[in-house]
């Protein structure tokens, strides 16, 4: 019963892992948006504005940009379960003497896999920027990395499971994913956001991560940069991610 | 033998549309069971049920003694299915989808290349094995499906449609192999077609028309019902010879697809009667001894499908060799 679970989950993973090499394309696509974010609305706006500890604000938002990678990367991934329902792979995948939660979580570490990977490639520009992070550091961060990109890849086959094609695609993106980037304290810090946004910002799993981030990034600072207690932010993400994988696995489950 | 595959008063419906309708029926172990019927009879959704993926709006259904509604992983583990739709990673190749299936599956570490090698020799890809599965004709995936169905060994397969999009001679091969598999591998098939020719090869045939079962029977039996040997017709008035045919010869005559359709016991005497008291009506003529596709026809009022397939001579033939093959066995 565990081997074939593990086993289902391993040849998930390895699925993903081998259409993720194969296509280049996508990575750099997936690249691009980070990097832009970074240099253009970063590079650009560190001459207009001087957060209060006197850091450039392009290394400000620096955790948030990792934060972006790792949701952007994390909710696609994990959407394309809505392409293995369109094309019929899902199918394969539900006829198999496997549990449905064991599909879940193999969906979900793909998604981890892949986000994980891109926000590595983005954790090393950091010397562009002129940022100095020393190697523990840079284990901490993919360490956030990894739960973050799991919480949010749980999150992304939780909306993909109520969804049967690509139509709804792009309510996705406007609706969940974008104001999840803007509510999350990655441009700004969300004590400065008003009341109604601020609330929306603590339900926002990517506040927390984005906030271990920036603990990681700056040890010490920690006037403007993070808002909640390490714990809290490790906390909820791992709980979230439960909650996520239990509710998706549900409704896996249910037939039609 | 026992029955392998039992369904019992089966019914299924999405909203006020009935897809399956009280349907009752047994699969015998080792044999081929044919599941026919036209479009949106219901024989997907069916196979849904009895593979799990749906549940029945009520009735109940069994596969080697495990019920497909609360045994779901058991009856997993018996079933191999190709589904009507394509359901192959285009991306991945030929033996990455195989290889992704043994896992799913459980097969043996050591077994796994073996069997997948096997397998791809049996549906003749062993060569393209390394292509991804897009660069493949629609006839070449659909056999790497079959070929994927097989490689756990199932004790049930369950085959929607196989041959669908294939040209005859990949439709031939297709049925050569399915037709070994019963007393190769010891699995029962169940399978849907909409060509009749195919439905040959079956031990047992149901057909099914708007949900509900409407005949059961070998194809020997089924065409008893037809009752003999059909004259077709074809005349300058229809109407007029139907007339003709009731009052002066006392024959059944009908008029399908444009053809006058006529059942009677023995074809070759009476053509000679038709021809006469007919007159100069007639345009054409021609005698069928029954055919699964009469049976269909007269059962459920169309053809299953309405054109006829070039290449079902070379499936009779194919059918024709398994017969000789499994009669002598
Ligand atoms: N998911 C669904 N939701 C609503 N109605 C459905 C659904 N699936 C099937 N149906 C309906 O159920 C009926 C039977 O469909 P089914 O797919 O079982 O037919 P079929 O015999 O397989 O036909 P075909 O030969 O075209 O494959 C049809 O009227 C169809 O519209
Ligand atoms: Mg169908």
């Amino acid at each position: 019963m565990i081997r074939n679970d593990l086993n289902a989950i391993y040849v998930i993973v390895a699925r993903e892992f081998i259409k993720f090499v194969r296509e280049k394309g996508r990575l750099i696509s997936t690249l691009a948006r980070p990097v832009l974010w970074l240099f253009v609305v970063g590079g650009g706006l560190t001459r207009l504005v001087s957060p209060d500890m006197g850091m450039p604000y392009i290394q400000f938002i620096f955790p948030g940009i990792i934060g972006m990678t790792i949701l952007f990367s994390s909710i696609f991934s994990s959407i394309s379960i809505i392409w293995d329902k369109e094309f019929g792979f899902m199918k394969e995948m539900l006829v198999a003497p496997v549990s449905r939660f064991s599909i879940v979580v193999g969906k979900a570490l793909s998604g981890t896999m892949v986000a994980t990977i891109q926000a590595l490639i983005i954790l090393l520009l950091f010397p562009v920027i002129g940022l100095k992070l020393s190697i523990m550091q840079i284990f901490f961060i993919l360490c956030i990395s990894i739960i973050l990109s799991f919480c949010l890849s749980s999150l992304g086959i939780l909306i993909a499971t109520f969804y049967e094609n690509f139509e709804s695609f792009s309510v996705i993106m406007n609706f969940i994913v974008m104001p999840m980037f803007f509510l999350s304290g990655a441009m700004y810090p969300v004590k400065l956001l008003p009341q109604i946004l601020g609330f929306l910002s603590m339900i926002n799993p990517l506040t927390y991560g984005i906030d271990a981030l920036k603990y990681m990034v700056f040890p010490e600072k920690k006037l403007l940069t993070h808002d909640f207690p390490l714990s809290l932010d490790i906390s909820v993400i791992l709980i979230a991610s439960l909650v996520f994988v239990i509710i998706a696995a549900n409704v896996f489950e249910r037939r039609k | 033998m026992s029955s392998i595959i039992t369904v019992e008063n089966l019914t299924k419906k999405f909203g006020n549309i009935t897809a399956v309708d009280k349907i009752s029926f047994e699969v015998e172990e080792g044999t081929i069971f044919g599941f026919l019927g036209p479009n949106g009879a219901g024989k997907t959704t069916t196979i849904n049920i009895l593979c799990t993926l749906m549940s029945p709006t009520s009735g109940k259904a069994y596969i080697d003694g495990h019920d497909c509604m609360k045994e779901s992983s058991e009856v997993r583990n018996k079933i191999g299915i190709v589904f009507q739709d394509n359901t192959l990673d285009k991306e991945l190749t030929a033996y990455e989808n195989l290889l992704f299936h043994s896992y799913l599956y459980n097969v043996p570490k050591n077994e796994r290349k073996k069997r997948i090698d096997d397998a791809l020799n049996f549906v003749g890809l062993y060569e393209r094995k390394n292509d991804q599965a897009k660069k493949f004709s629609g006839g070449m995936k659909r056999r790497l499906e079959v070929a994927r169905s097989i490689i756990h060994q199932p004790k049930v397969l369950f085959l929607d449609e196989p041959t669908l999009g294939l040209d005859p001679q990949s439709r031939t091969n297709l049925w050569e192999f399915i037709s070994k598999l019963p007393e190769k591998n010891d699995v029962t098939i169940f399978m849907t077609t909409h060509y009749m020719e195919e439905a040959e090869i079956c031990n047992m045939i149901a057909i099914i028309d708007r949900g509900k079962l409407i005949a059961q029977g070998s194809p020997e039996e089924l065409k008893k019902m037809v009752g003999g040997d059909v004259i077709y017709l074809r005349t300058k008035n229809n109407e007029e010879a139907i007339h003709e045919i009731k009052n002066n010869l006392k024959l059944d005559a009908e008029e399908k697809n444009g053809e006058i359709f006529i059942s009677v016991h023995r074809g070759d005497a009476c053509i000679p009667k038709l021809i006469s008291s007919l007159a100069d009506m007639v345009i054409s003529v021609r005698l069928q001894r029954p055919t699964l596709n009469d049976v269909f026809l007269k059962l459920t009022g169309k053809a299953i499908r309405p054109e006829t397939v070039s290449g079902g001579d070379e499936i009779k033939d194919a059918i024709r060799s398994y017969r000789k093959k499994s009669d002598r066995g």
